[in-house]
Order: C-alpha cells, then sequence, then structure tokens
C-alpha cells in the first residue's frame, strides 16, 4: 500500500517536472528568436533577395499569413507552386485569418507571427520598426514602386503595398439606364438627383451603406481627397486645420451624401440588418444602384453579376475643379522581425508582388509596380478631366498626425462609428442634427489636435 | 536517501495534496490572477497595446473616465437586460419546477431547454440576426398567425432593439439558469412530496412552502450572476449590431476603446471600474437579501 503512494506521487513529481522543462524550454527559444531580431532589426541593411541562381541557395520554411481566406487553400497554393519553380527548397505555409486585423493584432504580441504578413493598419507607424524587417531605403526601392510612402520609416520602408486600390462608387450601369440617367453624375446634387431618379424609376435601392457590416461605411473616408479635389488635403492641410468639420470643409461635405441620401430614404429599408455578402450579388443584378467601395471589390462583384459588363465606377461627386480619384495602398507586404528564414521571406515578398500577379487579379486594384499597365475598367478615363494621384505624404516630422489626432479624440476616421450615427440621425432614430454631429466630431478634432501638436 | 514512505502518513498525505494542487492552483495565478493583476498594472499607463514601451501616466485614465459622462450614459441599455433577468429566472424556475415532477417527455423538454446553453455566442448573435430581420423568421411568423399588423423592424427601431436584444439574451442564457434550479430541485427528497401530499398539499403549495424555501440560497446565487451578468452585457449586441443604434454597452466601450483607438490604458482602467461596480452591486445584494440565519 505505501509503495503505491510513492509510486504515485512520484509519477505526479515527473509530470510536474515535465511540465515545468516544457515551459522553460520553450522560453529560451523565444528569447534567442527575440535577441537575434532585436540584433538586426536595430540596423538598416536590408536583407535583398539574391539574384539569379542563388535563388537555388535559399532554403527554409516559411509562414505566409494572410486575409484571403476565400483564396489560400486554391489561389494560393498555386502560387506557391509557381514560386517553388524558382526556390525550389523554400517550402511555403499559408495561415488564413478570418478577421486579419484584430488576430494578428493579439499574435503581434509574442515573437510567433508568421514570417511574411500584412502590416496591420492599427500598428502606430513609428512602431514598425519594432516588428518589421527593413526592405530598403525608400530612395532606392522607389524606382521601382510606388506607395511606399505609406508605410516609411525615417526614410526606411517596411512594407509593399500587395495592390494599389482606388476609391469611389461601384454602381450598376443597367439600374442607371433604368432610371433614365445618361451621364455620369459629377457634382453632389446631380449624385442626389441621381439616387431619387434610382427611386422614382426602379425597384432598386439607390445606395446601399451595408450599415450593419460597419467597416464597409470606413470605405467613405477614402474619398475625402475627392471631395477636397487636392492630394494634399488628407495628410497636410486637414492636420493644420482646427476645422475640419465645418460647413464647406470636405469632411462635412462627404458625409453630407451620406446624410442626405438617408434622410431622403434612398437608402435601405432596414440598414441595422444589411448584409454584406448578398449586397455584392445585388449590385452586380441590379438590385442596389450604388455602394462606396475600392477597387478591391470590383473584381468580387463582377465575378456575382450575370452580365459583369453591367458593374461600372465612377468618381465620388465633388464641387471641386478637378476630379481627384485617390490611389491609396491595400495592405502592405512585410517580413517579420522574428523570422528565422529572412531570405526567403523576402524572396516570397518579391515574387508575390512582381510575378505572382496577385495585384491586378485577385487584389483587384493596380499594380504597385512602376510602369504596369492600368487596369480595364480605369481605361474609360483616359483623355477625361479625372485623374488618379497618390495622396501627398504629411510634411517631415509630420507623419501620423492624421491617425494620432484621430485615436487620441477618439473620432474614428477609419472607424464605422460616427458614420453610424449619421444614418441613425438622418432616418429620425436621434435628435441631433447633421450639425450637432459634426460639431461634436470638430470640438474633439480641436481639442486632440490642440494636444498632439503641443506634444511633438 | 530519504524514502518518501519512510514519511508519516500525516506527512505524506499533506505532501500529496501540495503536490496535486499545484497544477490548478499554476493555472489559477497564470490564466486568473495574472491578467487581473496586469490590467491593474496598464490602467495605470497610456500604453497603445503594441508599443514596447509603456508610459506611467497616474490615475489620468481614471480621471477621464469619471469627467466624462458619455462613458457612463450607456448603464441605462444595462437596466433592460437587468430587468430581463427576472422574466429570465422566472421561466428558469417554472420549467425547473414544472420538469422535475412526472411529465411526458420529459427529457425531451429538458433537452431543448437547455440546448441554446450549448450553442456559441456567435452563432446565437448570427440566428437572431436572421430572425429579427424585416423579412426574418420573426416577421414570418406573426404574419402566419395573422398578427400581421405586428410586423416590426425590430432592430432598426430604437425603443424595440435593445428590448429585441435582451429577448436574444434570455433565450441564450436561461438553460443555464434553468439547469442549476433543477438540480437543486431534485436534491428535496422525494418523502417530503409524499408526506406534504398526505397532509393535503396540492402543487402550488409544495412549489410555495417546499420547493422555494429548499433552493433559496441557489435562487440568491442565481440572482446574483445574473445581475453581474447584466451589467456586462457584451456578446449578444456586439455581434448583432455592434453596439450602433443605442445598443452599445459599457463593454462594448472598453473594447472599442481598446482595440479601436488604441488605448489600452484607458480600457483597462474602464475594466477595472466595471470590476469595481459589480463588486459593489453584489455586496450590495447580499446585505440587501440578507436574512436572518
Amino acid at each position: 500500500m505505501k509503495k503505491t503512494k510513492a509510486v504515485t506521487s512520484l509519477a505526479a513529481l515527473t509530470l510536474m517536472a515535465g511540465l515545468f522543462a516544457g515551459c522553460s524550454s520553450n522560453n529560451n527559444t523565444d528569447n534567442t528568436a527575440a535577441t537575434n531580431g532585436g540584433n538586426t532589426g536595430t540596423g538598416t541593411e536590408a536583407t535583398a533577395a539574391p539574384e539569379g541562381d542563388a535563388a537555388k541557395d535559399i532554403k527554409g520554411n516559411i509562414t505566409v499569413i494572410t486575409q484571403r481566406t476565400d483564396i489560400v487553400d486554391t489561389v494560393f497554393k498555386d502560387y506557391a507552386a509557381k514560386f517553388n519553380e524558382k526556390y525550389p527548397d523554400v517550402k511555403v505555409n499559408f495561415e488564413a485569418l478570418s478577421s486579419y486585423e484584430d488576430q494578428i493584432k493579439i499574435r503581434m504580441g509574442t515573437s510567433d507571427y508568421g514570417d511574411v504578413l500584412l502590416l496591420p493598419t492599427s500598428v502606430a507607424i513609428k512602431d514598425l520598426p519594432e516588428f518589421f524587417e527593413p526592405l530598403g531605403k525608400m530612395s532606392d526601392l522607389e524606382q521601382q514602386y510606388t506607395g511606399l510612402e505609406e508605410r516609411t520609416v525615417d526614410g526606411i520602408s517596411y512594407g509593399i503595398p500587395v495592390t494599389v486600390n482606388f476609391s469611389g462608387v461601384i454602381y450598376n450601369k443597367q439600374v442607371f439606364k433604368d432610371a433614365g440617367i445618361t451621364e455620369v453624375p459629377r457634382t453632389f446634387e446631380q449624385f442626389q438627383t441621381a439616387l431619387q431618379s434610382i427611386k422614382d424609376k426602379t425597384d432598386a435601392v439607390p445606395l446601399y451603406t451595408n450599415y450593419a457590416a460597419g467597416w464597409t461605411l470606413t470605405q467613405w473616408e477614402a474619398d475625402l481627397a475627392t471631395v477636397a479635389g487636392d492630394r494634399e488635403y488628407v495628410n497636410i492641410a486637414q492636420v493644420a486645420s482646427d476645422d475640419n468639420f465645418v460647413p464647406g470643409q470636405p469632411h462635412y461635405d462627404l458625409y453630407k451624401v451620406m446624410y442626405d441620401a438617408a434622410k431622403n430614404g434612398l437608402i435601405e429599408e432596414d440598414p441595422t440588418t444589411t448584409d454584406w455578402e448578398s449586397s455584392k450579388a445585388d449590385l452586380a443584378n441590379g438590385k442596389i444602384g450604388t455602394m462606396m467601395l475600392g477597387s478591391w471589390a470590383i473584381g468580387q462583384i463582377k465575378g456575382l453579376a450575370t452580365n459583369p459588363d453591367d458593374v461600372g465606377f465612377m468618381p465620388f461627386p465633388t464641387n471641386a475643379d478637378k476630379i481627384l480619384v485617390p490611389l491609396s495602398d491595400d495592405y502592405n507586404l512585410g517580413v517579420s522581425i522574428h523570422s528565422q528564414n529572412k531570405e526567403a521571406a523576402r524572396a516570397w515578398v518579391d515574387w508575390f508582388i512582381n510575378e505572382s500577379g496577385y495585384p491586378t487579379t485577385e487584389g483587384g486594384g493596380m499594380s504597385p509596380v512602376k510602369g504596369a499597365e492600368l487596369p480595364e475598367i480605369l481605361k474609360q478615363f483616359e483623355g477625361t478631366d479625372v485623374t488618379f494621384d497618390t495622396l501627398a505624404p504629411a510634411k517631415a516630422g509630420e507623419e501620423g498626425w492624421v491617425d494620432a489626432i484621430d485615436k487620441e479624440a477618439e473620432i474614428g476616421l477609419w472607424q464605422p462609428d460616427f458614420k453610424k450615427v449619421i444614418i441613425e440621425a438622418a432616418i429620425g432614430n436621434r435628435k441631433d442634427s447633421y450639425d450637432d454631429i459634426m460639431k461634436d466630431l470638430n470640438d474633439k478634432w480641436k481639442a486632440a489636435r490642440a494636444k498632439i501638436t503641443a506634444a511633438q | 536517501m530519504e524514502r518518501l514512505s519512510n514519511l508519516s502518513y500525516k506527512n505524506q498525505r499533506l505532501l500529496i495534496i501540495l503536490l496535486f494542487s499545484l497544477v490548478p492552483v499554476a493555472l489559477l495565478l497564470t490564466f486568473s490572477y495574472l491578467p487581473v493583476f496586469k490590467m491593474f498594472q496598464y490602467s495605470f499607463t497610456s500604453w497603445d497595446g503594441f508599443s514596447k514601451k509603456m508610459e506611467y501616466v497616474g490615475f489620468d485614465n481614471y480621471k477621464t473616465i469619471f469627467t466624462r459622462p458619455e462613458y457612463f450614459t450607456v448603464f441605462k441599455v444595462s437596466l433592460y437586460y437587468f430587468f430581463a433577468t427576472f422574466v429570465q429566472m422566472g421561466l428558469a424556475l417554472y420549467f425547473a419546477t414544472i420538469l422535475s415532477f412526472n411529465v411526458r417527455l420529459k427529457n425531451w423538454f429538458k433537452g431543448i431547454l437547455f440546448f441554446p446553453t450549448l450553442l456559441n455566442g456567435v452563432a446565437i448573435g448570427f440566428i437572431f440576426l436572421f430572425f429579427f430581420k424585416p423579412e426574418g423568421t420573426l416577421n414570418t411568423l406573426l404574419d402566419l398567425v395573422g398578427l400581421g399588423a405586428w410586423q416590426q423592424k425590430w432592430l432598426l427601431n430604437p425603443h424595440l432593439i435593445n428590448i429585441s436584444l435582451a429577448f436574444a439574451s434570455v433565450w441564450r442564457y436561461m438553460g443555464m439558469n434553468f439547469i442549476i434550479f433543477l438540480g437543486a430541485i431534485s436534491s428535496i427528497g422525494s418523502d417530503i412530496y409524499e408526506a406534504s401530499e398526505i397532509d393535503g398539499a396540492n402543487r402550488w403549495h409544495q412549489f410555495r412552502h417546499i420547493i422555494i424555501p429548499s433552493i433559496k440560497r441557489i435562487l440568491q446565487l442565481n440572482l446574483i450572476l445574473a445581475v453581474s451578468g447584466a451589467i456586462g452585457v457584451f456578446e449578444i449586441p456586439y455581434v448583432m449590431t455592434g453596439g450602433s443604434n443605442g445598443s452599445g454597452t459599457f463593454v462594448i466601450q472598453t473594447v472599442d476603446v481598446a482595440f479601436k483607438y488604441s488605448k489600452l490604458g484607458l480600457a483597462s482602467a474602464m475594466a477595472v471600474v466595471l470590476l469595481g461596480i459589480v463588486i459593489l452591486v453584489t455586496i450590495l445584494q447580499r446585505v440587501l437579501i440578507k436574512e436572518e440565519k
């Protein structure tokens, strides 16, 4: 009897020892990874992919994290196969996260967040060097790619855009035709009239807000530069102004379009129960007139349409002198600072952007590679007064201010919250008027701006 | 070498108890107390959730919370869930009592009532989102039974949205209350019922004078859990509406502050405040419903 007890307790001891040993050995590997990463991270030396036959020398096992749950097992597998023709000794694993931004944020608290991943937009730009491998000097990379300035710190680039998007209104041409709209509306007034005639003459929902999904409302913010008609507005003029949301300013005009449409009953019947997935099919097949989205959605919507030629793109309405369609980065692709196979990871980044074809096919926008051809849907704008341009980067020393002020003020330029409030107010669920909402936002902006500019 | 069997029986027992409790205690410390301790620590910083450096800001976060009334106005949404709590407890007690007697298909009903508890909260959110759609299940059902005039846009109407959401919440959590009540009621010996029947007690008398007094403790416990649950409502409104259209709760707001605006320090302070409120309400409840022993 006594012997059994001794045996049991010994067994328990061994178990415990095993548990702790397991923990500590894990810790060790983590620590070494962290120190290695730290060393390379502080230098500005970039891991460049070697040319030619050297490709054969790159070995390793890399994990690529993506947000494309829809194609990770199909298209991405094909990419990996093609990649292996050039780099036979690199094994590529994929991991797709369904709500990428939220999940990767938590993973980045550890050192285990894959080898190649998309730079989360919520990481403050200045913190990027703590998480990502430098890809090279922006002045060098600039010869080859556009859109680098969005994720560059002190002249060093940490990510390359997987595609370059343009934003505006995606609409159904057949619905417009049925409503008797012959010319694409240009000004705010023409746009509201167009929506009204869709309501009067067709069964389609004139403007689908996708209120319930939330993030879809943030797509409006990308059209700010079109409303301003100025590529310097977003990053330069905006941070220099205390009056960001007063009448006459781009933000006021931009969301007035949303408010007026909702107020005049030109949006869906019950915004609180909208469904993003089915809205794409509805736009494709003429049950919805317009949606505010980025170019990345065009491919997805066309894919659902019985007649893909019905799906059209037009710039957001504006009263500015010239029509500017802003080009902006989709997610940027970068290499984790904790990667054990940085060369292989870098090789994947370069290959993915330059050779996979992703930016224009699956990404649905323009390739960030300089000199690449324009997508088909934009050819209609050649020779018109519509220009496509990237946003001017912030002034030196003011990088990331828009973001910092926004977060300090809890306005949420890129969050759905105040857009939801605007719609709720417009359909009569709230007492505040449009001007009340804008005044509140402006007060917050002013207070936060004072705080941020004083801190610099 | 010292052998374990040389120890006295008492010491061996002590040693084994200590060794075996090491694992659960370690788990408890790592996953319960350490995070809470960390939360207190973060609540005094302006940490954004990523950055390697944390700046100590003292009581600034708490000052922000208590000087901005908009953080507290959302608590009135909790009132809807608070009242729903009583509906939930009443229904749970009702079903538990009925099903503790001999009823046809007893186990089948038990299964039906407990089933929602097994479902994932996110799935329930999506089910009810469809349920409340203008052309969804509820309105179709109303139409079918001839109550078409009662059709509503359940989530659009600002007066109905919180009631609708609280209804979903009652559906989700009632099963848990029900099963606890059922367990408590079945622990009452059948001889007591028999004796009472001989004395001429009917079902109502049995419920009033046997069941209620026997499960009073459990009733109190369920009430405390339900009320603190009402203060910390989160997943149903978060999944279904994201807190929009006036359905936001304090926890949703905390999550927004932490992850939308990257103010983890402030959000931690809000969590600490919420913890304080829950503790306060629990103590208050215990004092108020305390009875002579």
